[in-house]
């Protein structure tokens, strides 16, 4: 998927090459379910597929526009509610309505509701326009737990995708089901918001990010700009909800406060919010971390907390971010001179942090286990909590591997910026 | 009548001067590096679960002097070699970093002592009705809370705008750069301010937490109400947080305990409602059921007619 920026910078490329991502995309998404079939799977990718579209919907705003929301859940869970609600009046038969058309009525409350808080709040951007969604979010997300008759109070509102016409027999009884509509939506909302920043407007979105008073003096109003944006992308995120109402048939007050507001600047950061592609991968990644993690350790979320702090610090630029770091590397040809230092720099780090995660882990298991259960399994491996052995084969891992590791970094660094030295004129490396 | 409003007016205060004691290192730490630090809450969480550990050994006291500098070192760290670090890649990266810094904080807080509320109390000292005014008692420990908001506000008035330090402080403020030149060490203010705040809200935790319940979402209760304060009263401005506090405080207590809903309004106008309608919900709205929303409506409205706050200078 990474093609999808790669396709920009050939404008002159024949109309295979421009689609050619996209054709992968959707390749990719409808055999995705063939090679992943069993059930928690599909719904790691139902999850994942919401989720792309939220955290894409959510970097029109802080990696397209510059604008940081603490309250972007707002229009994702109104999107729901809404959904839900017509899923409702479609098991009443109060509307006739295929099931799949659905979201496009969370996009629209999402809609609604950003045009209604974005002709205030995004007369400025930073600070001012972080708190007004900060205090917006908060709003709405205890007016929720006020007005039950929408929102149901704490227990939500719940709803049954199976109702409603088959089109071309479908029901959504299976996950798998669902999964197709998903991909569907994702695909077709992809596409749309990578056109949105490829249109002069999407161009002046950023422009105002970069510098909204250039922007004005070429008579752009900047309000207007992050105006347009901020309604594109509460209606994306509206889609998003409503596809979470489909695939969980339940919305709660929980998929509209804070929590999932900070989750979704989490996955765009993580991802990378200076590419179109960033919150994509920092969707799956985080979905990933949340489905498969969760399953192994209790403690998974302070290993995400600990990944995007060291994000913010080292890699501002996020996981894609590093990742396009080696596309000149690749296209240059000189992969091989790097692979003995990632080698000998990776391996010690690997040896490091199994080490520092299983001191997190077993520190964990004797602090909230009963006091007599003191054998516990990582891994695969049994032993006791209260003998001496693994813990300092835990503390010997963690500073071996972190001393060899820094050891090395000097010859790392060295290697990288020979690696990425420019080419000189007679055609051979720099040095 | 009178004796809700007057307790009302008690709690209010307690509660205000309570919200100044984070609001006011909020502020400042904003004035200087002008960022707003999402994880100040978390250094109140801080130091409400160090005082708790230190009062499970040696009591309540010496927690109540350890704790706040023990938080107020972590935070001179964070600012030493995290905000400092991170300050090359803009405001907004700032604003994630304290933002992930919080989320950080409160997983570090559940893996360390649980997720269960832990039993930190008042000294026994302390736990006595203070007087009994028309059959209602007020507890000796929120007199305490009082004396202490009040002397930590005379004590920080009278330090930054007294002392020599509080006029390297003020400087170093507004003109950065000519106090370096000056031969002051700029960054090292900002790691103390930093950390004096860090402090600050730590002993706010540290007399909070008996009061207000120790446990892991504590921070997340308390912060964004702090940053209405901050905004509310002018980002940057003392007085203006001190009496956003005062207002904050007393707006919630007072909108619990006025139990005045729609109806009664309607009723007034002789007007009744169906209560089967869609609207249901609106009719019987309730002053304490909307008292948490008090605040965000406070800020949104602030921050669409009067930007710079009430007492602030400069626009966000």
């Amino acid at each position: 998927m990474s093609n999808i920026s790669s396709a920009q910078s050939a404008p002159g490329s024949s109309l295979f090459k421009v689609f050619r991502p996209w054709i992968f995309l959707a390749v990719l998404l409808i055999i995705l379910p063939f090679i992943f079939s069993s059930g928690i799977s599909v719904y790691t990718m139902n999850l994942m597929g919401i989720f792309i579209i939220f955290a894409l919907s959510y970097n029109m705003l802080l990696g397209q526009g510059g604008m940081l929301s603490f309250g972007h859940a707002v229009y994702f869970g109104l999107g729901g509610f809404m959904s839900v609600h017509f899923m409702n009046y479609i098991e009443y038969e109060i509307f006739i309505l295929p099931m799949f058309l659905v979201p496009i009525f969370g996009g629209i409350i999402g809609l609604i509701f950003a045009v209604i808080i974005g002709s205030f709040s995004t007369r400025r951007a930073g600070t001012v326009f972080a708190m007004i969604s900060l205090g917006i979010g908060e709003l709405v997300a205890a007016s929720s737990l006020i007005f039950v008759a929408f929102f149901g109070g704490e227990e939500g509102v719940s709803g049954d995708r199976t109702m409603g016409p088959n089109v071309l027999g479908f029901d959504y009884a299976t996950d798998v089901e669902v999964y197709y509509l998903i991909a569907i939506w994702a695909f077709i909302t992809i596409a749309l918001m990578y056109m949105f920043s490829r249109t002069p407007m999407g161009r002046m979105a950023n422009a105002v990010r970069d510098n909204e008073e250039r922007a004005e003096f070429i008579g752009y109003s900047q309000r207007k700009v992050r105006f347009i944006s901020f309604c594109a992308s509460g209606f994306f995120a509206g889609i998003a909800g409503g596809l979470f109402a489909i695939n969980f048939e339940i919305v709660t007050e929980e998929n509209l406060n804070a929590l999932t507001s900070g989750v979704v600047l989490l996955m765009a950061y993580i991802g990378g919010v200076g590419f179109f592609i960033g919150p994509i991968i920092g969707a799956v990644v985080f979905t990933l971390l949340q489905t498969l993690l969760s399953n192994y350790t209790e403690i998974w979320q302070l290993y995400v907390g600990v990944l995007f702090v060291l994000t913010v610090m080292y890699a501002p630029q996020g996981l894609t971010g590093i990742l396009a770091m080696h596309l000149p590397v690749i296209r240059m040809k000189r992969v091989g001179p790097l692979l003995m230092p990632y080698l000998r720099i990776g391996i010690p780090t690997i040896i490091c942090l199994i080490g520092l995660v299983g001191l997190l882990e077993t520190v964990h298991h004797v602090r909230s286990m009963p006091a007599d259960q003191t054998m516990m399994s990582l891994a695969g491996l049994e032993f006791d909590t209260h003998s001496v052995l693994p813990w300092v084969i835990m503390v010997v891992f963690t500073v071996v591997g972190g001393f060899v590791a820094k050891s090395q970094a000097p010859q790392f660094r060295e290697a990288w910026e020979e690696a990425h030295a420019p080419v000189s004129s007679d055609g051979g490396s720099a040095k | 009548m009178f004796e809700l409003l007057f307790f009302s007016l008690l709690n209010g205060v307690v509660t205000g001067l309570l919200l100044f004691m984070l609001a006011s290192g909020l502020t400042l730490i904003f004035s200087m590096m002008g960022v707003l630090n999402f994880a100040h809450a978390s250094f109140y969480m801080l130091g409400a679960y160090f005082a708790y550990t230190i009062s499970t050994y040696v009591g309540f006291w010496p927690g109540l002097i350890l704790a706040p500098i023990l938080v107020g070192l972590v935070g001179a760290v964070v600012e030493r070699y995290g905000l400092r670090h991170v300050h090359r890649w803009g405001h907004v990266a700032e604003l994630i970093f304290t933002f992930g810094l919080a989320f950080l904080i409160e997983e570090v807080v559940q893996f360390i002592w649980g997720k269960d509320t832990k039993a930190y109390q008042e000294p026994e000292v302390l736990q006595f009705a203070l007087f009994n005014f028309f059959g209602q008692d007020f507890p000796a420990y929120k007199a305490f809370m009082l004396l202490i908001s009040i002397s930590i506000f005379v004590v920080l008035l009278l330090i930054l705008t007294k002392s020599r330090i509080g006029l390297i402080i003020q400087a170093a403020i507004t003109h950065p750069n000519m106090t370096a030149m000056l031969g002051h060490n700029v960054p090292l203010v900002f790691m103390g301010v930093f950390g004096v705040g860090a402090a600050l809200a730590g002993v706010a935790g540290v007399i909070a937490g008996p009061a207000l319940g120790t446990f892991p979402g504590m921070a997340v209760v308390l912060g964004p109400i702090v940053f209405v304060i901050v905004v509310v009263g002018g980002l940057g401005s003392l007085v203006g947080a001190f009496v956003a506090s005062l207002l904050i405080g007393l707006l919630q207590t007072f909108a619990i305990a006025l139990d005045y809903s729609v109806n009664d309004l309607l009723m007034l106008f002789n007007i009744t409602t169906d209560a089967d309608s869609a609207l249901r919900d609106l009719w019987t709205l309730s002053l304490p059921q909307i008292a948490p929303l008090l605040p965000y409506l406070l800020l949104v409205l602030i921050l669409i007619f009067r930007p710079t706050g009430l007492f602030g200078k400069r626009e966000t």
